[in-house]
């Protein structure tokens, strides 16, 4: 009985350390939906194009760890920046489709282009950080998963300060809520879409480092960008909590499940399981756990 | 102040909407635009606060001029800077922000937060209401605080002048009177210039000085506002009397007369 429990303790650590990975992940998406209502379905590629950037510089001589760190970040802003102005800028005030159309060709061609300039093996990106687990009752969790962990909660808690207490953060929200409205307000709106891309790809590089130093780095990376959705969907488009619970849940379940219900199935269930939770919150909770649902009074 | 010289404003390069407007808003006072639905007066608002090409409109034919500097053409948010702000037609607060972040977002071409935190200060000093509610969200304060805090965020841009777009709307009126009643005290005490637009004539005549009616796209009427008030087919029309001061229902009103002695 005490061991059994020991095990989902354990289950239950290892799944919420993920899930706060996929958090990380998430908030990309939530950032960039928040703030200009453009859905990126290329948020799996942006990591990976960070883990090959940071694969890249960490592996090249005589590049100390953390300026090969800082400028992964650098250049994933440089990158979500630039994105936003040549490809989604044009496509404001379209229909939401071609915003969504635009991000997953981006997606396609972005998944297209390491296997022609990085060449198609897994490459790795080595961080100074040791390998001996740290133990947590019985839980033991690897160094990367902490360290990601807590580097995700200091992001979470940037943005959330953001957000809720300087200015720039309320006109951010502001622009949310309505462009024209914050457009009289004197807000340049296209240069808060700017920001928001911008903080998108910061959020996408720490990504990328985390996951590629975790899974190595080839085009499957892009593969844990597919767990953004149940986790946005279940925590709520907009919303930076939400992206921390949906995480948080997404992981923890997806843990447990798959070590109770794969012997029996013979295995697939952290694939599967994610996207029942998100089905289920569709029909139950369209807005999800904390999105933002339209006021309605008059 | 403000003066429109006979614009043309097209929606998406075929809808000729405003078909020759001009009209002068002078310093310090309140000047009315009224008009039925569709008239054109919230497309006449929008071209002065540069928000048309968000709607892919444009000014075609005219110009506009703010302290003598031509404004037609420029950017919304410039133009904020420039000191004109726009409350709009049906109040739009940031319903998940709260009342206070409202206003915060509302200063944000006043760099120097001290100065935010003054403004904050100040509007609430017009609309004590509003510091009751301080931290609720907005999108839960009834109509008539929306409409408060509609006009104390336009506040907060320190404008020259103000665009007011059908504030009476929806609201009893003993609401609107106390609401007019502060934009009268604002202009008086901070030199604001205020354009307002209105259906509610009585209202709308009460606090201005000068008056324009605005038709299908065109001025059909202007005069000052005690003029106005006496003008029997604004009377007839807007302020719902006949001749004898009883009051007679919109429909009674034929259409075909209003239009040709307005035009003639
Ligand atoms: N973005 C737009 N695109 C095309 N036509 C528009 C647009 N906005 C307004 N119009 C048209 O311009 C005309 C004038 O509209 P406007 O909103 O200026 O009227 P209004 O006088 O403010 O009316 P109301 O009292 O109902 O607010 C209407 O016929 C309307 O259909
Ligand atoms: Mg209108």
């Amino acid at each position: 009985m005490g061991e059994d429990l020991d095990f989902f303790f354990s289950l239950v650590v290892s799944g919420a350390s993920i899930g706060m990975l996929y958090s990380l992940i998430a908030l990309g998406f939530v950032l960039v939906y928040k703030a200009t209502e453009a859905l990126n379905f290329a948020q799996g590629e942006f990591v990976m194009l960070a883990g090959f950037v940071a694969a890249a510089l960490l592996t090249a001589k005589g590049m100390p760890v953390v300026l090969a760190l800082i400028a992964t970040i650098a250049i994933m802003i440089g990158f979500s920046f630039g994105l936003e102005r040549v490809v989604l800028r044009p496509l404001l005030g379209r229909p939401i489709v071609a915003v969504i159309m635009a991000t997953i060709g981006l997606a396609a061609i972005l998944r297209g282009l390491p296997p022609i300039t990085f060449g198609g093996d897994t490459r790795t990106v080595p961080l100074p950080i040791g390998d001996n687990a740290f133990s947590l009752g019985p839980a033991t969790i690897a160094p990367i998963q902490l360290y990601g962990v807590i580097v995700t909660l200091l992001f979470l808690a940037g943005f959330t300060w953001f957000f809720m207490k300087s200015r720039k953060g309320v006109a951010m929200r502001a622009v949310a809520e309505n462009q024209q409205v914050a457009m009289a307000m004197g807000i340049n709106v296209e240069r808060y879409f700017a920001i928001a891309w911008a903080m998108a790809g910061i959020a996408s590089a720490v990504s990328g480092i985390i996951w590629g130093n975790m899974l190595g780095v080839d085009v499957q990376l892009a593969l844990v960008g597919l767990k953004v959705f149940p986790v946005v969907i279940l925590g709520g488009l907009d919303s930076i909590p939400g992206a921390v619970v949906g995480g948080l849940i997404i992981g923890i379940v997806e843990s447990v499940a798959s070590a109770y219900i794969d012997p029996y199935v013979g295995g697939g269930t952290k694939d599967f399981v994610p996207y029942l939770l998100m089905i289920a919150a569709l029909m139950f909770k369209p807005y999800g756990l904390f999105g933002k649902r339209k006021i309605e009074r008059v | 102040m403000l003066a429109i010289n006979n614009i043309e404003v097209v929606y998406d390069n075929v809808i000729l909407v405003l078909k020759g407007v001009s009209l002068h808003v002078e310093q310090g006072s309140i000047t009315t635009l009224l008009g039925a639905n569709g008239a054109g007066k919230t497309t006449t608002l929008k071209a002065i606060s540069g928000l048309l090409r968000t709607e892919r409109g444009q000014v075609t034919k005219g110009s506009i001029e703010f302290n003598g500097q031509r404004i037609d053409g420029m950017r919304a948010f410039d133009l904020t800077a420039l000191g004109v702000a726009q409350v709009f037609e049906g109040r739009r607060v940031f319903e998940h922000l709260t009342c206070e972040e409202n206003l915060i977002a509302g200063a944000h071409v006043q760099r120097d937060y001290g100065k935010v935190r003054d403004g904050i200060d100040r509007v609430f000093q017009y609309f004590p209401r509003l510091k009751d509610r301080r931290y609720q969200q907005s999108g839960y304060l009834s109509g008539g605080e929306q409409q408060m805090l509609a006009i104390g965020r336009a506040l907060m841009s320190s404008p020259k002048m103000m665009l007011l777009d059908e504030p009476s709307l929806g609201l009893a009126p003993m609401l609107v009177e106390e609401i007019f009643g502060i934009v009268s005290r604002l202009v008086a005490a901070e030199k604001l210039s205020v354009l307002l637009v209105e259906q509610n004539a009585t209202m709308a005549l009460g606090v201005a000085k000068h008056g324009y009616v605005i038709e299908n796209g065109r001025v059909v009427l202007e005069g000052s506002a005690e003029a106005l008030k006496k003008n029997s087919d604004i009377r007839e029309f807007y302020l719902g009397l006949n001749e004898v001061g009883s009051r007679k229902s919109y429909r009674e009103v034929k259409h075909y007369k209003r239009r040709k002695r307005w035009l003639s």
